[in-house]
């Protein structure tokens, strides 16, 4: 290779897409470093404070598309307090006084101010696509910025962010000229929109696939809209409630029989289960389906539906499907690959999920390799069971209700059902674990889960043998995150060179110590190591004795943070 | 002398919250709002309580349904884990905002919206009416389970063409007009909204009632 032409080189490292191999290119030697450098237009960047944006444009001259995460996992269940930080501000000024051709940008977890938004729209002209996921602190006035500005938009992808609704007509603001749309999701926005605006953005949009409506666009409206968008690839209903006009259901009906080419469904923010019956045109060629948000549907039309659903490939739904829907899921979808089971609140107690439904869907669907399952109670022979029947698990997620339940049958710990599933599914990459557990079952997960990068913990263990069993096991592991388990300071620096090799490591309500969070971050310049101490004042320096609420630390070579709010303190 | 079988509990006279004696909690159970999927057991009858305790079950919900405060910390041993009373940060893991805008919110929105909407519930051949409180309930399968244990009757799987079919019984009800309406036509928020009162009709009856 080292008589090729730079030219040639650079034409193959086109071919390679993905961030680990062009990870794995730059190191083979300086000229592919450098080569690679220069032509690499995406990049990922899973914690945005392990590097600077200067240090990153002057690597990456070519960057084109960013992908940033920045609050910790745990923050999406309330455990991180508000104003911890991820800011995007200064990512965004730092690209656009770079003169950055910045085309597209992916946030999670973050904090999108409108100001940042703003910046966004009119730095970068060829910018293109902005998806944001599990944000906040924007508003649609922020929207309207990019609407008004983004001459070139074609992705506008709003996932579960939190955003504060100004009466301003941010959809007003996309331009005549805007013909450009590819995807737009506002499915997480609470406010009204004008459905005559939509329908005339979604009349001159010939290259829209994804469409996703918040709430607030009703039944007739989305018929409408449906009728200029027969292309539609890509469907989240807004509202679906019967309409007292019997015409314009029938109407629904009809323009759902021309969009032939929906393979993906979702929304249903509101829903009654007579409207559901107005989908059953485009089920038979859904490959994914989400009706995790649909409130109130009854197990039964749950079931009626899915039985029309042959195709699934992916399958969001709440428990009030119950283990029998289950069954018929395994019965129908023989294609599955991702399984999502959302806990609701208001069921009668036989609409539950258990374990029972879970062997189910292992037994008719070989191809499982994703699963999130919220349940009343799982026990060993069912994983056990689970494990030998779909060895293809790549994430596996566990959320057992009672967050501490032992096998029902047994009463006994669930050790040696997690364990089967490890030793069986040698690919396996994200655990989420959950139910009465010992050390024993982090004995099994260290000897067996040889690409396990991300391991969730919670209520679980012993002793510190337990984490150090997966520290020293796991050689993949990248996040590791737990909370109330009884893992102290042995267990935290043991190994301190590990934590250079993973991405992060947050520990909640276990039994690590200031001062051994100290000795650590003495050790590993490279490492930060912040502590949140909400309780006390700010400039009341802890106990070196005293247990750390939660920590959380990350390598990084940015060194300290200056963004940090009072509570956090980097050691 | 011996009490022994004049039972006198059932006609004693006392003071107490509706569905306080043993056999009254085992009928009531199944239409209490019981919620083991939420990190909280919350065990009700289906009636409120007197207006200041009711003040403290709301906040009670709202503290277990939506914020999830945890009484942790310093008295608390961090590791006990939790016991299903218990109220937990975190757990189950669910995001915040599937949390805050999903099923279970929507719910809770409706609940604060309403008060207490008592109706007269009638069925033929009973001796007297009963009420019940429709903004107890969220959907009509629970509304229908409490009728049929108030009642001790059943209903037939609902479908539009037919209505109730395969039982004895079915829901109807008044509505603003002051026509009768089969229960379960339109979506909850509006039956709610217009139902002034319900009666428990016999399945022949009930034929004859608008289905379209």
């Amino acid at each position: 290779m080292n008589y090729f032409p730079d030219e040639v080189i650079e034409h193959i490292f086109e071919y390679v897409g993905s961030h680990r191999d062009r990870n794995a290119l730059s190191l083979v030697c300086r000229s592919w470093y450098r080569i690679e450098r220069c032509t690499r237009e995406k990049v990922f960047i899973g914690n945005c404070y392990s590097i600077t944006p200067e240090r990153l444009i002057q690597r990456f001259p070519s960057l084109k598309s960013l992908t940033l995460k920045g609050k910790p996992h745990f923050a999406d269940f309330s455990l991180v307090p508000h104003g911890w930080g991820g800011f995007v501000y200064p990512w965004i000024e730092a690209l656009a006084k770079g003169k950055v051709a910045l085309e597209e940008l992916r946030l999670k977890r973050m904090v999108v101010s409108d100001e940042s938004l703003e910046l966004l729209s009119r730095a970068f002209p060829n910018f293109k696509s902005l998806v944001l996921v599990s944000c906040e602190e924007f508003t649609t006035d922020g929207l309207a910025a990019i609407a008004a500005n983004c001459k070139w938009l074609r992705e506008l992808d709003l996932q579960e962010n939190e955003v504060d609704d100004h009466k301003g007509q941010w959809l007003s603001c996309f331009p005549d000229s805007c013909t450009s749309l590819v995807s737009l999701n506002f499915a997480c926005l609470k406010g009204e929109i004008n459905t005559g605006v939509l329908e005339r953005l979604v009349a001159r949009s010939p290259n829209l696939k994804s469409l996703r409506l918040n709430r607030s666009v009703p039944l007739d409206a989305l018929q409408r809209i449906l009728a200029r968008a027969p292309q539609l690839v890509d469907l989240g209903v807004g509202s679906l409630v019967h309409d007292p006009a019997m015409e314009t259901f029938a109407k629904l009906m009809t323009t759902m029989n021309k969009c032939k080419s929906i393979t993906s469904l979702s929304g249903f923010l509101e829903v009654t289960p007579r409207c559901l019956t107005a989908m059953y045109p485009i089920l038979p060629k859904l490959t994914s389906l989400n009706l995790s948000y649909a409130a109130g549907i009854p197990g039964s039309d749950l079931i009626k539906l899915i039985r029309h659903c042959k195709k699934l490939q992916r399958l969001w739904i709440m428990d009030s499907i119950g283990d029998k829907g289950l069954g018929v899921v395994a019965n129908t979808c023989k294609e599955l690959q991702e399984l999502r089971v959302f806990p609701s609140d208001n069921i009668g107690q036989h609409a539950a999920v258990t374990e029972k439904g879970l062997v189910a869907i292992s037994m008719g669907c070989p191809k499982l390799h994703s699963l999130l399952y919220f349940c009343h109670q799982m026990t060993n022979a069912a994983l056990i069971t689970v494990a030998k029947n779909c060895p293809n698990f790549i994430r596996f997620r566990l959320a057992i209700l009672d967050a501490t339940k032992p096998d029902p049958d047994t009463n006994q710990p669930l050790d040696e059902g997690f364990g089967a599933i490890v030793q069986s599914c040698r690919r396996l990459r994200r655990l989420s674990l959950s139910g009465q557990l010992t050390d024993k079952v982090f004995l099994y997960i260290g000897m067996y889960a040889e690409q396990l990068e991300m391991l969730s913990i919670a209520f679980a263990g012993e002793s510190d043998k337990g984490m150090l069993y997966v520290l020293n096991g796991c050689k993949k592991l990248r996040k590791l995150e737990i909370r109330d388990c009884p893992f102290g300071n042995t267990a935290l620096l043991t190994d301190v060179g590990k934590y250079e090799t993973m991405r992060s490591l947050w520990m909640s309500s276990c039994e690590v110590t200031v001062g051994a969070c100290k000795v650590l971050a003495m050790k590993m310049p490279r490492l930060n190591v912040e502590i949140f101490n909400e309780n006390e004042p700010a400039d009341c320096e802890p106990d070196d004795v005293q247990k750390v609420e939660k920590m959380y630390l990350y390598r990084t070579l940015a060194g300290k943070r200056k963004d940090a709010p009072e509570y956090v303190w980097t050691l | 002398m011996e009490k022994v079988g004049l039972n006198l509990e059932a006609t004693e006279l006392r003071l107490g919250l509706p569905g306080s004696a043993d056999e009254h909690d085992e009928k009531l159970s199944s239409c209490s709002y019981s919620s083991s999927s939420s990190s909280s057991v919350v065990i009700r009858s289906n009636k409120r309580s007197s207006p200041e305790e009711s003040i403290d079950d709301e906040e009670e919900l709202k503290s277990n349904k939506r914020t999830m405060i945890s009484h942790h910390n310093d008295d608390q041993d961090k590791n006990v884990p939790p016991s299903k009373a218990q109220v937990v940060v975190g757990w189950p893991p669910i995001r915040s905002y599937r949390k805050n805008n999903g099923v279970q919110q929507q719910q809770q929105e409706q609940k604060k919206k309403g008060e207490e909407v008592y109706v007269k519930v009638s069925m033929a051949g009973a001796p007297y009416l009963r009420k019940i409180d429709l903004n107890f309930y969220n959907t009509y399968q629970q509304l229908l389970l409490a009728l049929e244990n108030m009642f001790n009757c059943t209903f037939g799987e609902y479908s539009e063409r037919e209505g109730y079919n395969g039982s004895e019984f079915a829901p109807t009800y008044e509505d603003k007009d002051g026509d009768w309406m089969l229960v379960g036509d339109v979506p909850w928020n509006m039956f709610i909204s217009s139902c002034k009162r319900l009666r428990i009709v016999k399945e022949s009856e009930a034929k004859g009632l608008g289905c379209l």
